[in-house]
Parts: C-alpha cells; sequence; structure tokens
C-alpha cells in the first residue's frame, strides 16, 4: 500500500476517534443534565426526555458527519 | 502444507490397505489436493469480506434449505433494473405491514383486542406524541405520512434482526429516499401554510438587519439540505453499525479459532448487542418520525 493511502487510513481512524469523543462528551453532558432536570422534578421527566432526544439526535447527527468524511478518507 | 499432509495420508492409507489400492489411493491424494486447491482459492478467513458480505447489498438472496437464490434484472426500455437483496426486504416490509394493518382492523371494536390493541397504541403515540406536540392543531393532516414513515422504517429495522433477512434501513439508497420524502414534505407544508414566497421569506428571521442577509440567506438554504441529510445518513449509520459490530463479534470466533472465544465472548456480547439493536430499532424509527414531525412543525409555524 502506497504512502498516501495509508495515511488516509490512519487519519480516518484518528478522525473517527476524535468525532466519537466530542459527541460522548456532548450526549455525556446532555445525559447528566437531564438526569439532573428528571431527579429535581420527577413530574417533567416526559418532556424532559423528549428534548433530551432530539438534542441527543442533533449533536449525533454533527458526529456522523464528522464520521462521513472519515469513511471517505478511508475509501477514496 | 495441508495438501501434502492429506496426499501423504491417503498414500499411508493406500499402502497399509496393500498393492490393489494404490491406484484408488492416488485417486483420493489427487481428490484431497484437488479440495485443497479449492479450499486456497477462499483464502483464510477475511472478516471484513464476511462484515461487508452482511451489510452491503447484493443480487443473491440466501434462504433456508435452498441456498443462494440469484435475482433476475429487469430492463424496462432503456434501464437496467437490478431486483436486489434489499429490494426484496422492502417488499417483505410491504407484505408484513399490509398483513398486521389487516389483522389488527379485521375486528373492530371499542374494547380492542390483540393486534388491534398494539397498532392503536403505535397510531395514537404518533398522532400525539409527534403530530399534535411538534405540528400544533394542524398535525393531524400528517398523521398519515408520519405514520407510514414510522411503521416502515420500524419493520424494516426489525427484520434485519432475523436470520437470512437484511437490514433495508441500513442502505444509503433508502435513507436517502427516505429523506427526500421528508424533504418534499417539510416544503410543501411550508408553502401549503405561508404561499411559495411567503415560505421562502420565513426562512430568515423578520426584521434581520439587511447587512446580515448575505450571511444568513446562504446558511439558511444549507440548513434546508443538511436537516434531510442528517435523517439520511443517521438511520443509515446507526443501522449499519450495529450489524457491523454483530458480525465482527461472531467473525472473532473464527479468527482466533478457540471455541471459548465463542462461549465466552462472542455468545453473550452478540446477544446483549442484539437486545441493543432491538431498543436501537425503535429508537431510529422514533427519531427519524420526531424529526421530521419538528421540521414541519418548524416550517409551519416559523419563529418571527
Amino acid at each position: 500500500m502506497e504512502l498516501g493511502n495509508s495515511l488516509a487510513h490512519f487519519a480516518a481512524g484518528i478522525g473517527a476517534g476524535l468525532a466519537i469523543i466530542g459527541g460522548a462528551a456532548g450526549i455525556g453532558r446532555l445525559a447528566a443534565a437531564a438526569m439532573d432536570g428528571t431527579a429535581r422534578q420527577p413530574q417533567a421527566s416526559g418532556d424532559i426526555r423528549n428534548a433530551m432526544i432530539i438534542a441527543a439526535a442533533l449533536i449525533e447527527g454533527a458526529t456522523l458527519f464528522a464520521l462521513v468524511v472519515c469513511i471517505l478518507l478511508a475509501v477514496k | 502444507m495441508m495438501a501434502q499432509e492429506a496426499a501423504g495420508h491417503a498414500a499411508e492409507t493406500a499402502a497399509a490397505a496393500g498393492t490393489p489400492a494404490v491406484e484408488g489411493g492416488a485417486h483420493a491424494a489427487a481428490g484431497a489436493v484437488h479440495a485443497v486447491a479449492e479450499g486456497a482459492h477462499e483464502g483464510p478467513f477475511q472478516a471484513g469480506d464476511f462484515i461487508f458480505h452482511h451489510i452491503l447489498d447484493s443480487q443473491s438472496l440466501e434462504l433456508p434449505f435452498v441456498g443462494e437464490v440469484h435475482l433476475p434484472t429487469l430492463h424496462i426500455g432503456p434501464w437496467a433494473l437490478p431486483i436486489t437483496k434489499h429490494a426484496v426486504m422492502m417488499w417483505i416490509v410491504f407484505a408484513l405491514v399490509v398483513l398486521v394493518l389487516w389483522l389488527a382492523t379485521r375486528r373492530r371494536s371499542t374494547a380492542p383486542r390483540g393486534m388491534h390493541n398494539v397498532m392503536e397504541a403505535i397510531v395514537v403515540f404518533v398522532r400525539d406524541d409527534l403530530a399534535r406536540k411538534n405540528i400544533g392543531h394542524e398535525g393531524d393532516r400528517f398523521v398519515p405520512y408520519l405514520l407510514s414513515t414510522f411503521v416502515f422504517i420500524l419493520f424494516c429495522n426489525l427484520l434485519g434482526l432475523f436470520p437470512y433477512m437484511a437490514t433495508a434501513t441500513g442502505n444509503i439508497g433508502v435513507t436517502a429516499g427516505l429523506a427526500g420524502m421528508a424533504f418534499i414534505m417539510i416544503q410543501v407544508s411550508g408553502m401549503r401554510e405561508h404561499g411559495v414566497v411567503g415560505h421562502f421569506r420565513n426562512l430568515v428571521p423578520h426584521g434581520l438587519p439587511i447587512w446580515l442577509m448575505p450571511i444568513m440567506i446562504p446558511v439558511e438554504i444549507l440548513g434546508l439540505f443538511t436537516k434531510p441529510f442528517a435523517l439520511c445518513v443517521r438511520l443509515f449509520a446507526n443501522m449499519t453499525a450495529g450489524h457491523v459490530v454483530i458480525a465482527s463479534l461472531i467473525g472473532m470466533v473464527f479468527i482466533l479459532q478457540k471455541w471459548w472465544v465463542g462461549a465466552i465472548l462472542t455468545v453473550p456480547f452478540a446477544l446483549f448487542i442484539n437486545g441493543i439493536e432491538l431498543l436501537v430499532a425503535f429508537l431510529q424509527a422514533y427519531i427519524f418520525t420526531m424529526l421530521t414531525s419538528l421540521f414541519i412543525g418548524m416550517t409551519v409555524h416559523p419563529s418571527h
């Protein structure tokens, strides 16, 4: 395998890892805040869960864009 | 090396059986060499090939007891339309949805039982928690579309968990089609509510300073397309990733070739991931439908 190709695979791996770190940190903070909110006000748990899932999906979307770039690097 | 061993073994057997068997032994040895040569054609176990065979679309269908069935290519005028595994899976999903809905609505009563109960729960959930909550009082108009999307994605996701089946939503073409429908639905609902000009005027908040327009308008136009793109990639990536993990865990047994790997690692972990996949199947159908209804609500009721 030539150097450029292997560098692209290397970059894809590193990039996927970094994207996952970012997404996991975001969703982790979000889940922590949602748990806090649910613990303080259990009757609002349904609304909090809905808002959490929307925000989690949007964070995940941003992470997936990064992963698509990584896939393009790996299979170019 | 294996071929030599096999041939040597066959020759030994022939020698033990005496001279008349030499010819048979030679035959067996030739057969063994042939078999090994054929085996060498496939080479050692390639985990990547195994995983991608499971994930990717192909023009063959694996059936129990029958084996692999090659699917035909339709020629309509100048276009060749190959029938693929995922297309067949979508047909199965259509048939299943029709069957389930027929079973559910066959005996209607005010006190629902069995299948009717399940479907009524899903319909009421989509109407109350998705359409009415996110779109508002006009939400009921979008319930048929949202319900079709929800049930189709859910059945596609769940069908992929059965043996011999494939996940049609793990194909980016299928999810792109679903996201394209969502895009059309979002835009058309905005245009119906505000008119074509009013819809595009709603892209930017009203009362924005005029010098911000050159920045905001391209960003908002880009935003129109990134929403369905995110829907498409999210569903595709979530459905594919789970199957890659399961296939990797199963492939680990064949790579390491130890029985305890299967007992300790593969079976418990693959079962666990399968359970997670069951959850993800419902969650992704819910998220796709909920985000679609949210985007429809955002275009119908823009922030001023």
